[in-house]
This record gives structure tokens, C-alpha cells and sequence, in this order.
């Protein structure tokens, strides 16, 4: 190595990395080259591609059911990729997000419904509304510019939740200085407001569903590109400094106020805008439509696709919004149980796949003991459940037949089955409290007790089961890829 | 008139006075260094001028014009630049866009240009990149090429402290706050940046303030010295008249016990 200092960076290894990098993707694998292929096709253009493929779908689907599902999937995509700015880009905690979704929601209805009698059209409704949200953004970011954490969390989370008062109460507003006859009826209260106008663009009514997911998609499509474009300048620069270190992004120049301020306005435009076709399409809108439940569901969805990356809230999105639709059918939610178990399990066996075959075969003998013991000794605390026609004609028959042989179905399954709910928690527990002991060799009754639950109790009662499988796919995911899907790892400040 | 100018400056943290009454000149094309022991006052002298701080007392001026009350955003786009003594690098963002983003204060498109990818966006894109691109290649062949997309983190501590230093230059400034810029480097590296820190002066015209605490650094860069003591200035001139200041030795070394005590450093 030189030690006259006018040679600056003259390092051997580092003027030859350029060379070597080169040569090494020349001489690749076939996987490398396509992977770098892929990777030099402009993100435009594979959203496009994308979207072409999301335009196919109401040529397959049918069902005018799914095609809801489809269109709720893009606004919730839509809602994600607003958030992911605000709380992805920026850093900013808004635990208030769902509200500007609401006010964009109530603000078309009050504009284009027959509750106050105003029928705007839609181009001018829609780019006022999205503003008049922003402004709300606004008004949420400036007494929040100095909070951090948790504090700022707190607060917003304060201001959603008067938002959602307030949609709730607006219907008896009684203004002293007016003397009215009655009190106004601003927001509908718990009845909300109904009717809301069809949107009509240039003469062309959207009036039924197909024609709203094609609304959805081009109007998904259109944010995603603005959010790519925003991500990829100046400003997305400036946030992502924001939220690296606000401190040295002050001193480098940044305006940090400024820029906290438009990371809210633009996050609140885009769940403003996304309220307003939410509206139309839905025909009337309602409090609970805007409550806390919808914002977790959001934030599971940035989280679980990777917060701060665009490809994370889309598919985020689309995960979050698909599967719960998926676990409607009992024997498909068996089916995704199973195979989440499975995948779970290779997860966490990954490097000891001896023991994850032994907890395995451990598992199915143990069922099969079981149910041999109870069948000897108590036939009739026992049931043989029917498999409905159509089911066993279906994909899934294989799979449940095996189920149904292997499993024992107690008589009544309520009692039973919340009984080994508490039994599968307290082993689960003792095994993990145990883990480096014996605790191993309670995961095979633990397993059982916790897929005897899943069979007697929770397949068929699909809304317990969906928050449940929610959290456990986040509790997985946190443990094994906290950054989510599509994020990348962050180093704390060294 | 002076480049920066401090008139009495004065902070205090409750009860602790951390700068007092401190007039100090810098004219331009200067190179200062700013010694004293740990504590004296230094880097929040670094925080007043930069606006992180309030001064309590006092006035700085740069190029007569008052900074006091400014956001720190609004006096580095006036052209006063820093680096932190603890390094403060984004290490989530790529070694291309630290640097770009130092080009805020110098930039001017905002979020519709930037959603419909004007042409005015995308010309002030490629100057900034290019900008950027100048500014590492300032430091040879260690931040460029494949470097540029690698995340900061990646960099080894010396090549974060240059990676610090580029940033601060991508801001266009008049005057150059550096805090300590040779600590942690062996002495070859330390060699390196005594270099640099002539280059940032001669080729770049940057006005230079400097923390430091290698002796030898400070003989090597300085126009000027000025030493600190719990807050005050204790002594000025060039480092062969501070070196041998006895204030300064006792600052550094403590009173003499008996016999003869060495210069510092």
C-alpha cells in the first residue's frame, strides 16, 4: 500500500472490483443473467405488465362476489401505498390514517348524494376532495411536527379516532347563531348516507362491478406509478433522510418541517381519493366503514409486504385482502392451515431437518395412538363426521378424507374443543418455558392438541379463524423476516 | 468583513457555562483549527453556529449577516456545511444518495415535477447526480463505481468519515465545519485527510473550521489555531505560538508539578 498521500484511493483490489464484477456476471448462471434481466426492465413496465394481467381477471371470474373481493383488493392497495408513504417513506407513525380515508368517503357523499341534494360531477369532486383531505393532513401533521415515536403515534391515533366520533355524531349539530328549525344532519350518523351517485365520466356511468374494478385498477395503477415517480426524486430522497436521522438531514439542508408536512398531506390525498371511489362504488357510506379495525388491517398489510418499499404495500395488499376470502371454504382454509404448519415448520427446522421429521412422524403416531386408545376403551364419546358430496368430489378430498380417518371427532366438539384449546396453550407454553430440557418432547402433544382445535372448533367458524391466522402469518413473519416481505434489513445508527 | 464572525457568544445548560463570551474571526480562505480538551466547548460552538443550538448570548454573523434564529436548513443554504464528530451518515440509504440528498438546499423541483417527470425534473436530476458524482470522486477511486449503490452501512469507518466529508461538500458551502475528521484512523489515513483538508481549501475554495485534537494535524492544515478551555477562549495564533501558550499546556496537561512539561501532542 502507498504511503505517499498523493495517491489518493489508488487500493489495487478496489480499481480491479469493476473488471472482476463484470467478468464473473459474463461467465454466470443462466438464473443470474435472468434475474439481471429482470432487473434492467423498467418497474414501469412491469407494472404495466401487471396490470394487464389484473385487467384479465373479470374475463375469468365470474362471480360477481370475487369481482368485489378483486376491487376491494385494489383499494386497499391503493390505501397502502398511501400509507407507505407517510409511515414507509418518511417514517412518520400515523396511526390516524384511516380517517383522511373517510373524509374522502363522506366528502363525495355529501357532494353527490341526495342527503344534501348536491349532484357534482366526479372530475371536479374528486381532485377537491383528495385536496380538502390533504388540507386534513395538514392540519393532523403541524402539531406533530416535534413529536417522535410514540408520542406522535398517540396523537394520531387521538385524531382518528375523533374523526371516527365525529362521523358518528355530525347528525344532530345544533349551531346557536343559526337559528334553524332543526339540528343539521351533517354526516348521517350511525345510519351514515346512502344513495350515493354512480361515478359518470364523460356520459359513462359505472354501474356495476366490472365496470368499478376497471375503474379501481386504472386508478391504482395511476398512485402507483405518482408514488414510484415521488420515491424516485428529490423529495423521496429528502424523506427517506428524514427519517434516517433528522438530525443530520437538517444540518445536509433538509427541511425537515416542510417535508413531514407534505409526507402527510400526500399520504392523506391519496386515502382521501381512494374514500371517493370507495364511496361511489359502494353506494352509501358508514362509520364503522372507517373504524380502527380497517387501519390494523392496513398496517398489517405495509408490514407484512415491507414497510417503506412500494412492491411490499402492493403485495401486502393483495395477501391480506385474498386470503380471507381464501379461508371462507372450510376445506380451503384446511388446506392453507396445513400447508402454513408445513411451511412454518420447514422454516423453523431448516438446519435440523432430522428433528423436524422426528416432531413429524411423532405427531401422526401419536393421532393415530390416540385415536386407537379412545376407539378400544370409549367408542361412544366418538363421532365419524359426513363428507358433503360436493366436497368429496372436489381437489380437496384426498386431503380431508385423511384428516377425518387420522382425527377423532369427539360428540360434543364445543366443550371438548375449547377444553384442548386451553390444553394446547398451556403446552405449547410449558414447552417453550422448557425448551432447552424436555420441552422438545411436548411439542408432539402441543401440535396435536393445537390441530385438534383447528378440526373441531375453529374450520368452521371462518371470522375467528381469519384474525387468527392473520396474526399468527405476522407473528411467523416478524420472527423470521421482521423487514417483511419485499423490505430491506435496516441498521440501526452505529 | 470576516466569512463567520462570533460576537460574544455565549451558551449555558443550566448551570453549566458551555461557551463564554467567545469572539472568534474567520476570514475567508482560512483554514482554522479549534483545540482544547474534551469538554471544552467545541462541537457546541459547531451546534450554535449550525443553529442546532439557541445562543444565549451574542451574535454570529456570516458575512455580516446575522444567523441567529435561522433553522438549521436555512444556514446551510446560506453555505455553512458540517460534519459530526460521531459520524452521522444515513447507513440505510446507497453512498450515491447521501450525497445526493445534500443537494436539497440547492435544488428547487418539488412533488409535481417530480410525479409527471417534467423535463425541468429530470434535467436538475442529472445535475445532481453528476454533482454527486464529482463530489466522491474528490477521494479517488474508493467511493466510486461499485460503490455507488452499495448501502453506507457497507463502508468501512474511514470511508464513512470521507463518505461524510463528500456530503458535506455536495451542499455547496462557503465555510467547512469539520469535527474531528482524523478520529479513529491510523496514521496513514490520518496522513490521507491532513491532504485532503489542503485540497478542500486549494482546489474547492472552501473556507475550512476545524476540530482536532492530533497535534501534528493541526500543524499540518492550520492557518490559524484557536484553543478552548471550559468554554473561553485561552489563545490564538499560529500553532507554533498556541503550542507553546502555557494556558494551553495546562489546559491539556494539567499545572506543572515540578520541572518542565512537554508541548502537547
Amino acid at each position: 500500500m502507498s504511503t505517499d498521500f498523493n495517491h489518493i484511493g489508488t487500493d489495487e483490489w478496489v480499481a480491479q472490483e469493476e473488471a472482476r464484477l463484470r467478468e464473473a456476471e459474463a461467465a454466470g448462471r443462466l438464473s443470474f443473467r435472468l434475474r439481471r434481466a429482470w432487473d434492467r426492465i423498467d418497474p414501469r413496465l412491469r407494472l404495466l405488465a401487471g396490470l394487464a394481467l389484473a385487467a384479465l381477471v373479470p374475463l375469468v371470474v365470474h362471480n360477481d362476489y370475487h369481482l368485489r373481493v378483486a376491487g376491494f383488493t385494489g383499494l386497499f392497495i391503493s390505501l397502502s401505498l398511501g400509507l407507505n408513504v407517510v409511515a414507509g417513506f418518511a417514517g412518520l407513525l400515523d396511526l390516524g390514517y384511516v380517517a383522511f380515508y373517510g373524509i374522502g368517503a363522506y366528502g363525495y357523499a355529501m357532494l353527490a348524494s341526495p342527503h344534501f341534494d348536491q349532484h357534482w360531477p366526479f372530475w371536479l369532486v374528486l381532485p377537491l376532495v383528495a385536496l380538502v383531505s390533504a388540507l386534513f393532513g395538514l392540519l393532523l401533521g403541524s402539531p406533530s411536527l416535534r413529536l417522535r415515536g410514540d408520542y406522535l403515534a398517540i396523537v394520531t391515533l387521538g385524531f382518528g379516532q375523533i374523526a371516527g366520533i365525529l362521523f358518528l355524531n355530525l347528525d344532530r349539530v345544533k349551531l346557536p347563531f343559526l337559528h334553524l328549525e332543526k339540528p343539521l344532519n351533517i354526516t348521517g350518523g350511525p345510519n351514515g348516507i346512502i344513495k350515493i351517485d354512480d361515478i359518470t365520466i364523460l356520459g359513462y356511468a359505472f354501474d356495476n362491478v366490472t365496470r368499478y374494478y376497471y375503474l379501481i385498477l386504472v386508478f391504482t395503477g395511476l398512485i402507483l406509478i405518482a408514488i414510484y415517480h415521488l420515491d424516485r426524486s428529490r423529495i423521496g430522497r429528502a424523506w427517506r433522510a428524514v427519517r434516517e436521522d433528522e438530525l443530520a438531514a437538517q444540518a445536509m439542508g433538509v427541511d425537515i418541517r416542510r417535508l413531514k408536512l407534505l409526507a402527510f398531506s400526500v399520504g392523506a390525498g391519496v386515502a382521501g381519493a381512494t374514500g371517493v371511489i370507495f364511496a361511489a362504488w359502494q353506494g352509501a357510506v358508514f362509520p364503522p366503514n372507517f373504524d380502527v379495525t380497517i387501519l390494523i388491517i392496513l398496517y398489517s398489510m405495509v408490514v407484512l409486504g415491507g414497510v417503506g418499499t412500494i412492491w411490499g404495500a402492493v403485495s401486502g395488499g393483495l395477501i391480506l385482502s385474498i386470503l380471507p376470502e381464501l379461508l371462507r371454504n372450510p376445506e380451503m382454509a384446511r388446506f392453507i392451515f396445513y400447508g402454513t404448519l408445513i411451511l412454518g415448520g420447514l422454516l423453523v427446522f431448516r438446519h435440523r431437518k432430522l428433528r423436524g421429521l422426528a416432531l413429524l412422524s411423532g405427531v401422526i403416531l401419536w393421532g393415530l395412538a390416540i385415536k386407537a386408545l379412545l376407539t378400544w376403551l370409549r367408542p361412544e364419546w366418538l363421532t365419524q363426521p359426513e363428507i358433503p358430496p360436493s366436497v368429496a368430489r372436489s381437489f380437496y378430498a384426498p386431503l380431508v378424507k385423511a384428516l377425518n380417518w387420522w382425527m377423532v371427532h369427539p360428540q360434543n366438539s364445543q366443550t371438548v374443543g375449547n377444553a384442548a384449546f386451553v390444553l394446547a396453550l398451556g403446552l405449547l407454553l410449558v414447552a417453550y418455558r422448557f425448551k432447552a430440557r424436555f420441552g422438545y418432547i411436548l411439542w408432539v402433544p402441543a401440535l396435536y392438541a393445537l390441530t385438534f382445535v383447528w378440526e373441531t372448533r375453529l374450520v368452521q367458524e371462518p371470522s375467528i379463524t381469519r384474525m387468527l391466522i392473520f396474526g399468527a402469518l405476522l407473528v411467523l413473519m416478524m420472527n423470521y423476516r421482521p423487514q417483511g416481505l419485499f423490505g430491506q434489513r435496516r441498521v440501526q445508527r452505529q | 468583513m470576516p466569512l463567520l464572525e462570533t460576537r460574544n457568544l455565549t451558551k449555558h445548560f443550566g448551570g453549566l457555562m458551555a461557551v463564554f463570551e467567545l469572539d472568534l474571526e474567520i476570514e475567508a480562505g482560512e483554514i482554522v483549527s479549534l483545540i482544547g480538551p474534551n469538554g471544552a466547548g467545541k462541537t457546541t460552538v459547531f451546534n450554535l453556529i449550525t443553529g442546532l443550538y439557541l445562543p444565549d448570548g451574542g451574535d454570529i454573523l456570516l458575512e455580516g449577516r446575522s444567523l441567529m434564529g435561522l433553522q438549521p436548513h436555512q444556514i446551510t443554504a446560506l453555505g455553512v456545511a458540517r460534519t459530526f464528530q460521531t459520524l452521522r451518515i444515513f447507513t440505510n440509504m446507497t453512498v450515491l444518495e447521501n450525497v445526493m440528498v445534500a443537494q436539497h438546499c440547492r435544488t428547487k423541483a418539488g412533488m409535481w415535477p417530480a410525479i409527471f417527470r417534467l423535463p425541468g425534473f429530470r434535467r436538475e436530476e442529472e445535475r445532481i447526480r453528476q454533482k454527486a458524482i464529482e463530489r466522491l470522486s474528490f477521494f479517488g477511486t474508493r467511493l466510486v463505481g461499485y460503490r455507488f449503490d452499495q448501502l453506507a452501512y457497507s463502508l468501512s469507518y474511514a470511508n464513512r468519515r470521507r463518505l461524510e466529508v463528500a456530503r458535506a461538500m455536495a451542499t455547496d458551502p462557503k465555510l467547512l465545519l469539520l469535527d474531528e475528521p482524523t478520529a479513529g484512523m491510523n496514521p496513514h489515513e490520518t496522513r490521507e485527510m491532513t491532504g485532503l483538508i489542503g485540497r478542500l481549501r486549494d482546489e474547492m475554495g472552501y473556507t475550512i473550521l476545524c476540530i482536532e485534537h492530533d497535534m501534528k494535524v493541526v500543524q499540518g492544515i492550520s492557518d490559524r489555531v484557536v484553543a478552548l478551555d471550559y468554554g473561553q477562549k485561552i489563545a490564538e495564533g499560529t500553532h507554533d505560538q498556541v503550542a507553546d501558550n502555557e494556558r494551553v499546556i495546562e489546559a491539556y496537561l494539567g499545572r506543572k508539578a515540578k520541572g518542565g512539561a512537554d508541548a502537547p501532542g
